[in-house]
């Protein structure tokens, strides 16, 4: 545990070391800003429309303006993941010094925990960022803040996904470009299995729909926080990581 | 301290190490000689537990390196062909992170990363970025990581690599004050350095262990034998044979083909024959060749011995198999 916290601080302190912890932050915080404005114009106007028609009190902010905003977050998030994972290993082979961790009395386990948990990090004060934009809603509203507060444990798992998928590729690769393009290419493709599913039989649209990463994200940002989702995300961070436990252990015997 | 037997490593086809085996004493500093590609550098990988051998085990400070792999490590430091520095990170934040993942307690981290700093002069550049330092810093900073759990066991794959003359003497004097204290396993392709540095030196060729033995030894060995460079004015008389009949000579080899100068003066003319003379090491044949030769009358016109350039000495131990010994136990 101490190694994987030494680890996670290193690589934390390598995103601000550099400006790519900045840019990261600043570019979600700037784009959930926009889609947070373009919602809350769209939110107004439907209320004040619902208002017209008698309907006065009818329109729930968390439904109508939340939920639409979280599920453009994800496609940020999506946009935005390879940038943090993909010089995570590939740099290091590049650079020579994984062979320092590999070396040094630490198991890799403790090695891709600690990278993971550094990228998470970074990932969790991307979304701290955000919050502000929701106190302000606060202020000027009053929606219920724990489909909200659950909408970020989805973001939040959502992400770890992401990273753990982003950890194994940038594992396979000592040039961070590939990393990242073969990364971004695995987001889109586990994003947009969707629009497959959308247009098969019952049985496919299932099944694909359960593999899609954002599919499960809906029910957290409607304020659900099911098991099933829960270790859906859980097993595929799992799974994620193990891979790139294999990916580390047959380089080693590759050589 | 270390012990390694049977060591073999393939690639794929390519069998980068074959059947290596050693033994390095408490506090003794073992030179690993050969030339690039030979298989030093995967031989202290599989030491460090960097990768695992195909076949063979080896053992440090008494811990299998892959079986025990993190005992073995917390007792080994390791400094690689490039150090492995993050860019970055400044100088003083590396070692300490380095300290933290090797294992030393927190408390303890500050001061060590201090009296490594100094130990390895690196301390003006502490608040420096690892990025920004020149070669001979970079080498220097990946020496103190090496160092910073003061470990048992060292293996320094090129330390002097990059570092200015200065520099190189001061790391050598560095490294020969570990010893005793920690057992040294060093790589290197330059003889002197071995000379001046090590007890004992494994050489190694394509992967094979050709030689292991102490540095005297193993300079006389590659010296062979003394050679001289005599050029006799023997009037038409056969001085090729006289001299080889001087005791102490093994060979005698014209010297006519030697590449002449612009003018052509290198050629020796022909009744003037230039010859190398190979004799016994530790004969001293000069007195006797310049009396055989002057005592016939001719006329000794160059005597001089033929010095082997450290390139010599690295191309016979790189070209020429030496006869393998038994490892010294």
């Amino acid at each position: 545990m101490r190694n994987v916290l030494a680890i996670a601080d290193k690589e934390v302190r390598a995103y601000f070391a550099s400006p790519i912890g900045y840019i990261l932050i600043g570019l979600f915080a700037l784009l959930f800003g926009y889609f947070f404005y373009v919602y809350l114009m769209i939110f107004n106007q439907q209320s004040q429309q619902m208002m017209q028609f008698g309907q006065g009190g009818g329109a729930n902010i968390n439904q109508m303006m939340i939920r639409g905003l979280f599920q453009n977050a994800a496609v940020i998030i999506l946009f935005t993941m390879p940038m943090i994972t993909m010089r995570t290993y590939s740099e290091e082979k590049r650079s020579g010094t994984i062979e320092l961790l590999l070396t040094s009395p630490v198991t890799d386990l403790e090695i891709i925990l600690g990278k993971f948990f550094g990228a998470l990090t970074l990932y969790a004060a991307m979304l701290l960022v955000t919050v502000l934009y929701i106190v302000m809603l606060f202020k000027i509203s009053n929606p219920e803040w724990r489909p909200i507060a659950a909408g970020y444990l989805g973001l939040l798992l959502m992400g770890g996904c992401f990273l753990s998928t982003g950890l194994f590729i940038s594992s396979l690769t000592k040039n961070q470009i590939v990393a990242g393009f073969l990364t971004f290419a695995t987001f889109l493709m586990l994003w947009i299995v969707n629009w497959i599913g959308e247009s098969s039989g019952p049985t496919m649209q299932a099944i694909v729909s359960y593999l899609s990463i954002t599919e499960h994200l809906d029910d957290f940002v409607r304020g659900i926080i099911d098991t099933k989702h829960v270790v859906y995300y859980l097993s595929f961070i799992t799974f994620g990581l193990f891979l790139t436990a294999r990916s580390v252990d047959s380089e080693r015997w590759r050589g | 301290m270390i012990e390694v037997q049977h060591i073999t490593k393939r690639y794929g086809r390519v069998t980068a190490v074959d059947d290596v085996s050693f033994r390095v004493e408490r506090g003794e500093i073992l030179g690993f000689l050969g030339p690039n590609g030979a298989g030093k550098t995967t031989t202290m990988r599989i030491l460090t537990g960097y990768m695992p051998a195909s076949e063979g085990r080896a053992t440090v400070a008494g811990f299998d390196v892959f079986d025990k792999p993190i005992e073995a490590k917390r007792r080994t430091g390791y400094l690689p062909e490039t150090p492995p520095l993050y860019p970055d990170m400044t100088v003083r934040e590396y070692l300490d992170f380095v300290g933290r993942i090797k294992g030393v307690p927190s408390r303890e981290r500050a001061e060590r990363v201090r009296t490594v700093m100094a130990r390895t002069h690196v301390a003006d550049m502490a608040d420096r970025q690892c990025g920004r330092l020149s070669k001979g810093y970079r080498q220097r900073v990946g020496l103190a990581q090496a160092l910073i759990h003061n470990p048992e066991v060292l293996i320094l794959d090129e330390p002097t690599a990059g570092l200015d003359p200065k520099q190189i003497i001061e790391t050598r004097d560095l490294i020969r004050s570990l010893a005793g204290d920690h057992t040294i396993v060093l790589s290197t392709h330059i003889l002197p350095e071995v000379a001046q540095t090590c007890q004992r030196v494994v050489i190694i060729n394509k992967g094979h262990v050709v030689a292991v033995d102490t540095p005297d030894n193993l300079t006389a060995r590659l010296k062979g034998a003394a050679t001289m460079y005599v050029q006799v004015d023997a009037s038409g008389g056969d001085a090729g044979a006289v001299l080889a009949g001087v005791p102490g000579v093994t060979r005698v080899v014209s010297a006519d083909h030697r590449p002449a100068g612009t003018d052509g003066s290198g050629v020796a003319p022909a009744h003037a024959p230039a010859y190398e003379v190979e004799s016994e090491p530790d004969v001293d044949v000069r007195r006797e060749l310049a009396r055989a030769v002057v005592s016939r009358g001719w006329g000794l016109l160059e005597m001089r011995p033929v010095r082997m350039s450290l390139e010599d000495v690295f191309l016979q131990v790189t070209t020429e198999e030496l006869p393998e010994e038994a490892p010294h136990a």
